[in-house]
């Protein structure tokens, strides 16, 4: 690229550019307040309701035995779900990025790709081979198949990049191999292991499609089959309620919990690459962990789906409402991705170009969305247009609202990332030689980030073309999504007829799988 | 090079991206939209066959009995849909109560016998479905069997039956009981019914479990066994139906519905589609399809491998008396929603 040097005095900016830049950050500031707002407008929602009824219905409606049964499974769903998940994950990631286990890298890839497989089709896959499966066992057996890559990916990255020099140091002081990995090894991984689980934890009270299936009732169940009998009833209302505060509840714990030591590493220079210990005799039989899970996790879904597309043959293939449901996930796809990234982009330019106290709130709004339900937020929707905003009332823009509000978290991360690679000198460059703002953005900024742009859009389609809460509550009359579809046909008992769907999804999912894994271990230099 | 290929990758992907977005976007909207409640197979076929005969389009919005009037009712006079059918009539009588439907032509009501319909006029009967007590035939006898539906309240039901209590098939059984044995019985039937029973989502989960030997029993709905028959038989072999008969709240015939909505800007087209449903046509499907419920209309012959309805000996409610707000509330008062 050749730059011009001879630059036409009347291309100037009239304005100083200083001033100019200023006034950039007032309106960036002015875009992410008002999609601050627009985030507010689930919690609003609650409120509003909460007001709406009035106390004493309100209070009728949640001191009931029903509410505190679901209080109860869902308090016994996270204590049976997260200590086996987070000690799985970091024997596998201590196996597999720091031990000398045979395959380490297969299985390390092995081990992320659950991810690709919709927490309801892992359920789906389960009933339909043990068709008595169900419960609290059920549920918790499925849950830690489903979300553990969610632990594993940050528990590895951890592992990875840790500075062996302190392990040697307390191998010198005469500590045994196992009381350094306990005393030295493990406190480390305590951020990880917390933020990890909190995902997990904030998964396992929004899923809904997974407990549906086994017969587990969570508060996200019992909000549908509310709505099931009366729309959105006040009764659906509260409950959702309740969900929001048990999802407050976790975040005030890990926040509690992450305490506030320091982890940075002293010393100059880049930590020694970690040495991989030798398992000697247990070498092999290591492999029965890694294996049990990759079997588990992927062997039963890949072993039911086979079965019901053999069993169904062709027709399977050719029923005609599943081209249409690829066409219309897609497109969904596509257009949450863009406004996702839309959206999140002052915010993301915000907190990279002018951190400070006022754009630090607004992220706080934008990130809150992650905890939130997708029920929560489709029932604040429903609400909202059938009662205010009726000409929006079941309509494509409405559902990529919730889109937008499900996944502004995602959209943000990758923006933010991107734009922070992006020399703010080159922004200043675009201005001097006479681009507006929105110009230099446009021209510099984004095409430079695009790699964190595109991995921001790629999370979001992801997510959307797996999403089932939202899609079914939300959806204009006649709209087919692979979800939908999957989940209609698995409510008829038409396994069969449902695997394709299930197949298309996880296809769907696979290469953000891989770009997520890829992602976590180029950001650590790995 | 690998620019140009990757310019090619990018362009191609877009150019899928825009492909998939524009069908999205721009969404047709032509002919009549229906809130179906019923199983998506059959309105399917009625659909399907009503748009070959007369090529007006119908777009199907699935859901279910009471979430959907529940949602009409809150839409008003906005409603974006022409028709609505329903699986059970309680959901009818809301829609009903709240003055949306628009009155239909003599020549659609008298299709079907006047006990399938409400006094109004305002909603026609499409189909029926009887309530049936499914058993597992190895653990059951007929001896052991419950005579009445009120019986499985009984300590010695306990652990021993399964229902799906979230769905509207089960709560419009729960309707006929309240309008039979009055708001004091059911609600106390109701709660017994909590600690008897296993909650399953969905009367084909229900049957399979029974099947399977989870549970010994399931109070549902008949076709879900003959559907499964004319399968594979898989999720039926070990089933047996026991038909309470005698005028039991568990002999309850349901009424599935159909009606016009006020709103609608096609009444004409909408009406059509009522009649064409209640008419020879539409129960046609019932008698050679694979849904299994009662065809109703007037000198119609169901599908011969169901019980004939005037065996059933089913007890006589209005199908308009049936409350389902009252049913929600005393089932979620009971801890079942």
């Amino acid at each position: 690229m050749t730059v011009s040097l001879s630059i036409d005095a009347s291309a100037l900016p009239t304005l100083p550019l200083r001033r100019q830049r200023h006034l950039a950050g007032r309106a960036m500031l002015l875009l992410a307040g008002a999609v601050a707002f627009g985030a507010l407008l689930p919690l609003g929602f609650i409120l509003w309701i909460a007001i709406d009824t009035g106390w004493q219905t309100a209070f009728a409606l949640i001191w009931r035995p029903r509410v505190g049964e679901l209080l109860v499974n869902t308090l016994l769903l996270e204590l049976c779900t997260l200590p086996p998940t987070i000690l799985l994950a970091v024997a596998l990631a201590w196996l597999t990025e720091r031990s000398d286990l045979p395959g380490a890298k297969t299985f390390a890839w092995l081990t992320v790709a659950p991810l690709a497989v919709p927490a309801f089709v892992q359920s789906y896959a389960w009933v339909s081979l043990f068709p008595g499966f169900h419960g609290l066992p059920a549920a918790a057996l499925i849950s830690v198949l489903a979300y553990l890559p969610f632990l594993y990916l940050p528990v590895a990255a951890q592992m990875r990049r840790l500075d062996p020099a302190l392990e040697h140091a307390a191998a010198s002081l005469g500590h045994s191999p196992q009381r350094v990995v306990l005393q030295v090894v493990l406190p480390q991984l305590r951020l990880a292991i917390c933020g990890g689980s909190l995902l997990v934890g904030l998964h396992l009270l929004a899923e809904y499609g997974l407990f549906a299936l086994i017969r587990f009732d969570t508060f996200t169940t019992a909000i549908i089959d509310q709505f099931q009998s009366s729309y959105n009833g006040p009764a659906a209302n509260m409950l959702a309620g309740v969900l929001v505060l048990s999802c407050l509840g976790l975040i005030v714990l890990e926040w509690l919990l992450r305490g506030t030591a320091r982890y940075a590493r002293l010393g100059s220079g880049a930590p020694r690459p970690a040495p991989r210990h030798r398992l000697g005799a247990w070498r092999l039989p290591s492999l029965a962990l890694p294996l049990g899970f990759a079997m588990l996790s992927l062997g039963v879904p890949v072993l039911t789906l086979s079965r019901w597309l053999l069993a169904a043959g062709g027709a399977a293939w050719r029923q005609p409402a599943l081209a249409q449901a690829v066409t219309e996930t897609l497109g969904y796809a596509a257009l949450g991705a863009l406004a996702a990234a839309a959206a999140a982009l002052p915010m993301a330019w915000l907190s990279v170009r002018s951190p400070g106290r006022a754009s630090r709130v607004l992220e706080g709004c934008h990130s809150y969305l992650g905890a939130l339900p997708g029920v929560v937020v489709a029932l604040a929707l429903v609400t909202v247009t059938v009662r205010i905003a009726l000409p929006l009332y079941q309509t494509t823009a409405t559902v990529i609202l919730a889109y937008v509000l499900m996944f502004l978290p995602r959209a943000l991360v990758g923006l933010r990332a991107g734009i922070a690679q992006v020399p703010v000198e080159l922004e200043r460059a675009a201005a001097a030689l006479g681009r507006s703002p929105a110009g230099s953005l446009l021209a510099v900024t984004l095409p430079l980030a695009a790699p964190g742009v595109a991995a921001a859009m790629a999370l979001v389609a992801m997510g959307v073309s797996t999403e089932l809460t939202a899609t079914l509550l939300l959806a204009p009359n006649g709209t087919r999504t692979l979800a939908t579809e999957f989940w209609a046909l698995t409510g008829e008992l038409d396994y069969a007829k449902a695997a394709p769907y299930a197949v298309l999804m996880i296809f769907l999912s696979l290469p953000m799988t891989a770009l997520l894994h890829a992602q976590t271990r180029k950001s650590l230099g790995a | 090079m690998t620019s140009f290929v990757s310019s090619h990758v990018r362009s191609a992907a877009l150019g899928l991206a825009l492909a998939c977005i524009l069908p999205v976007l721009a969404r047709a909207q032509d002919g009549i939209t229906v809130y179906n409640a019923q199983h998506a197979s059959l309105t399917q076929a009625w659909a399907d066959g009503f748009t070959k005969e007369t090529g007006i389009k119908v777009t199907l919005r699935k859901g279910s009995d009471t979430e959907l009037a529940n949602q009409i009712v809150q839409e008003g006079a906005a409603s974006p849909a022409d028709v609505f059918v329903t699986e059970n009539s309680p959901a009818m009588t809301l829609v009903e109560k709240a003055g949306l439907f628009a009155e239909l032509q003599k020549d659609v009501l008298d299709q079907v016998p006047a006990r399938f319909r409400p006094q109004s006029g305002r909603w026609v009967g499409v189909a029926a479905r009887s309530t049936v007590f499914v058993y597992d035939k190895r653990k059951l006898k007929e001896a052991d069997l419950p005579k009445s539906m009120l019986d499985l309240a009984d300590a010695k039901w306990k652990g021993r039956w399964a229902a799906s209590p979230s769905g509207a098939d089960f709560q419009a059984i729960v309707g006929a009981l309240l309008v039979l044995k009055g708001e004091k019985v059911t609600a106390d039937w109701l709660k017994a019914m909590k600690t008897n029973s296993s909650a399953y989502r969905g009367n084909s989960t229900a049957m399979k479990a029974v099947n399977a030997g989870e549970v010994e029993g399931a109070l549902i709905y008949h076709y879900y066994y003959f559907g499964d028959q004319a399968k594979t038989g898989e999720n039926s072999t070990n089933i047996g139906l026991h038909y309470f008969r005698h005028q039991d709240p568990g002999a309850f015939l349901s009424t599935s519905g159909a009606g016009v909505l006020a709103s609608s800007k096609h009444k004409k087209e909408a009406e059509a589609f009522v009649k064409w449903m209640a008419g020879k046509h539409g129960q046609a499907v019932l008698r050679e399809g694979d849904s299994y419920e009662y065809a109703i209309g007037n000198g119609e012959a169901s599908n011969p491998k169901l019980e004939p309805i005037a065996k059933l000996d089913a007890p006589q409610v209005e199908p308009s008396q049936l409350d389902s707000r009252k049913v929600t509330e005393l089932m979620t008062a009971a801890g079942l929603l």
